[in-house]
């Protein structure tokens, strides 16, 4: 019981002359969601596929709830299920007959295939749809058909691979519900994603890749604490305002106040919440109109930047244009 | 239960929503059935070759037109130069031409087994806890079905032509199911290259030049006695001519030689070689 969900230790493979994954070290505890943030390329998906035995590693050592993926491959299949990140189902047969399939490859009954596709179609909104071929259906249905033959037979370890990719806001916010709905039940999930905001959503621990190394970890506060602390936004009512309004916060927080930008905003580091409320306080008795202020912790946008010296986003062009 | 509407015309319906305590129970369900055996999955993975035939009835063209096309040009094309009449050749040719058009068609295997791969859908195949070649192995069993359609449509072809084999009816079974047994043995050649080229169109080109030869040089068309040296000893050791030797003889209910035990060892030794140069590659394919 107390071993770890997965466990590596200098995990390698190469790709011609690219180390698509270069010596990762992971120690990945059971229960909740880990996620695996990077840019397209970083290798994450090179690391699911190792440890969901896909690809056989080329230097380094992996057990995925205690059973190594090269010599025990065959457990390892048992407990753990993965979701690529194109939909792993057969797109010519319908919704029913892939789980079925699946279903009858775990070594259910005719009937019991039958009896659990159905109840997974039903579970996941797609009863309507069970009996059109896959290739007809939506991005965010393909998605849920594809996350329903993943839990077929319920596994004790879910890979997720770039599970929102492509979908729109409302399919996007309906498999967020499914994944938190899963993780309520015991499951661990292993999720890898492009997106901040959805590691940040979800996500208990992040290890953040690139190019092939792991390059931080934690929790997202950690990550954004690890990166400085948080930070002020103000915008004033009236352009006019803002000299004066610089200069009380510079007095209140005693530190560097940034002109933004926008001819109404202004910025700040700040360390603690203490301060902020004075100032504002004093804002208001300078008779200083506020259009609105905000204080929070860096974004993982501004964290993948400090961490990896660029943006997440630019290296997502980069590697979709090549 | 529900009616099937027409998807293609109607607009989508509003989509329903997952249940977020329905899979929440979905997944509480931690029975686990008993592992399946070998020839359960092999026999599942069969099924799902069929299910694909039924939505995609066009993948049945291949084994009805082209066996169909290749009997009557053939023997309308040769029959008058090379035996006298069609008649008389379809006599000798028939069992030839079956085993070609089977043959031909075997290259498609490789074909889907690579856009299954393209697609992902192997993946999850290869992430299941079950018998490894079960997938190929089904693979190549929903062909035979294909095989046998394509068999059927021969023979039928031939006996408007006027074929009329000396074997009977139980000849001509054994001699087909004996062009089954070498198609899917031969199906392993198709199933390793397609793990080791990228692309369908690639798989398409070398099976080509592979099938060519072993079917063009063999004892098909003619009997081999009128060709040269160099070809005739080609002849004598492809496993295409022991095989068309031995469903000649059992189509024709005469006695069958050394060929038949040559054809079903070339099989086996066809399996035993690509079969586990395919597993090799299975682990770790693109």
């Amino acid at each position: 019981m107390t071993e770890l969900a997965i466990e590596t230790h200098g995990l390698v493979k190469v790709f011609g002359k690219e180390r698509a994954v270069d010596g990762v070290d992971l120690a990945i505890e059971r229960g909740g969601i880990h996620g695996f943030l990077g840019p397209n390329g970083a290798g994450k998906t090179t690391c699911i596929r190792m440890l969901a035995t896909l690809l056989r590693p080329d230097a380094g050592t992996a057990t995925v709830l205690g059973h190594d993926v090269i010599h025990a491959a065959d457990e390892v299949r048992s407990l753990v299920s993965l979701t690529g990140q194109f939909a792993s189902v057969d797109g010519d047969l319908t919704g029913r007959e892939n789980l079925r399939l699946i279903g009858k490859l775990f070594g259910y009954s005719g009937p019991q295939a039958l009896k659990r596709a159905d109840e997974l179609l039903g579970a996941f909104g797609l009863d309507d749809a069970a009996d059109r071929q896959v290739k007809k259906y939506s991005g965010g249905m393909r998605r849920r058909i594809d996350i329903a033959a993943s839990i077929v037979v319920t596994p004790e370890l879910l890979f997720l691979d770039e599970p929102t990719t492509g979908l729109d806001p409302r399919s996007r916010n309906e498999v967020w519900d499914i994944i938190r709905a899963m993780v309520g039940s015991g499951t661990t999930v292993m999720l890898t994603t492009q997106y901040l905001d959805e590691a940040d959503q979800l996500a208990d621990r992040i290890s953040v890749i690139d190019r092939g190394k792991i390059i931080a970890e934690g929790t997202s506060s950690e990550l954004k604490a690890s990166v400085g602390s948080g930070s002020l936004h103000v915008r004033v009512m009236h352009r006019a305002d803002r000299p004066a309004a610089k200069a009380i916060l510079e007095r209140e927080l005693g530190v560097e106040v940034v002109e933004m930008v926008d001819p109404q905003g202004l910025t700040a580091a700040v360390e603690a919440s203490g301060p902020v409320t004075r100032a504002l306080t004093a804002l208001e008795g300078a008779s200083v109109e506020l259009a609105q202020f905000a204080l929070g912790q860096p974004t993982l946008d501004e964290v993948f930047l400090a961490l990896t010296g660029h943006p997440a986003e630019e290296s997502t062009d980069e590697e979709v244009a090549a | 239960m529900s009616t099937p509407t027409d998807t293609t015309t109607a607009p989508p319906k509003e989509e329903k929503a997952p249940q977020a305590s329905a899979i929440v129970s979905a997944l509480a369900s931690t029975e686990r059935p008993q592992r399946p055996g070998p020839l359960s999955t092999s026999l599942t993975f069969g099924w799902r070759a069929l299910l694909k035939i039924k939505h995609v009835p066009e993948q049945l063209f291949d084994v009805t037109a082209f066996p169909i096309i290749m009997t009557l040009m053939f023997t309308v094309l040769f029959g008058g130069a090379l035996a006298g009449s069609t008649e008389d050749y379809v006599q000798f040719f028939l069992p030839g031409i079956m085993v070609q058009s089977l043959i031909m068609i075997t290259m498609y295997t490789g074909h889907t087994l690579r856009t299954d791969i393209e697609k992902g859908v192997f993946d999850r195949f290869r992430s299941l806890p079950i018998w490894r070649p079960s997938a190929l192995v089904g693979m190549l069993l929903g062909d035979t079905v294909r095989f046998t359609i394509a068999a059927i449509v021969t023979a039928v072809v031939g006996l408007f032509l006027g074929w009329r084999p000396g074997g009977g009816f139980a000849g001509v079974t054994l001699g087909v199911l004996l062009i089954l047994v070498f198609a899917f043995s031969l199906g392993w050649i198709w199933t390793f290259l397609s793990l080791l080229l990228r692309s369908a169109n690639s798989i398409m080109g070398v099976s080509m030049m592979i099938i060519t030869p072993i079917t063009f040089g063999s004892n098909i068309f003619v009997d081999p006695s009128t060709m040269p040296g160099w070809l005739q000893a080609w002849v004598e050791v492809n496993p295409v001519s022991h095989l068309v030797t031995s469903v000649r003889d059992l189509m024709g209910g005469t006695p069958v030689g050394s060929s038949l035990p040559l054809a079903l060892l070339w099989s086996a030794g066809l399996v035993a070689v690509f079969g586990t140069l395919t597993m090799w590659k299975y682990r770790d394919p693109r």
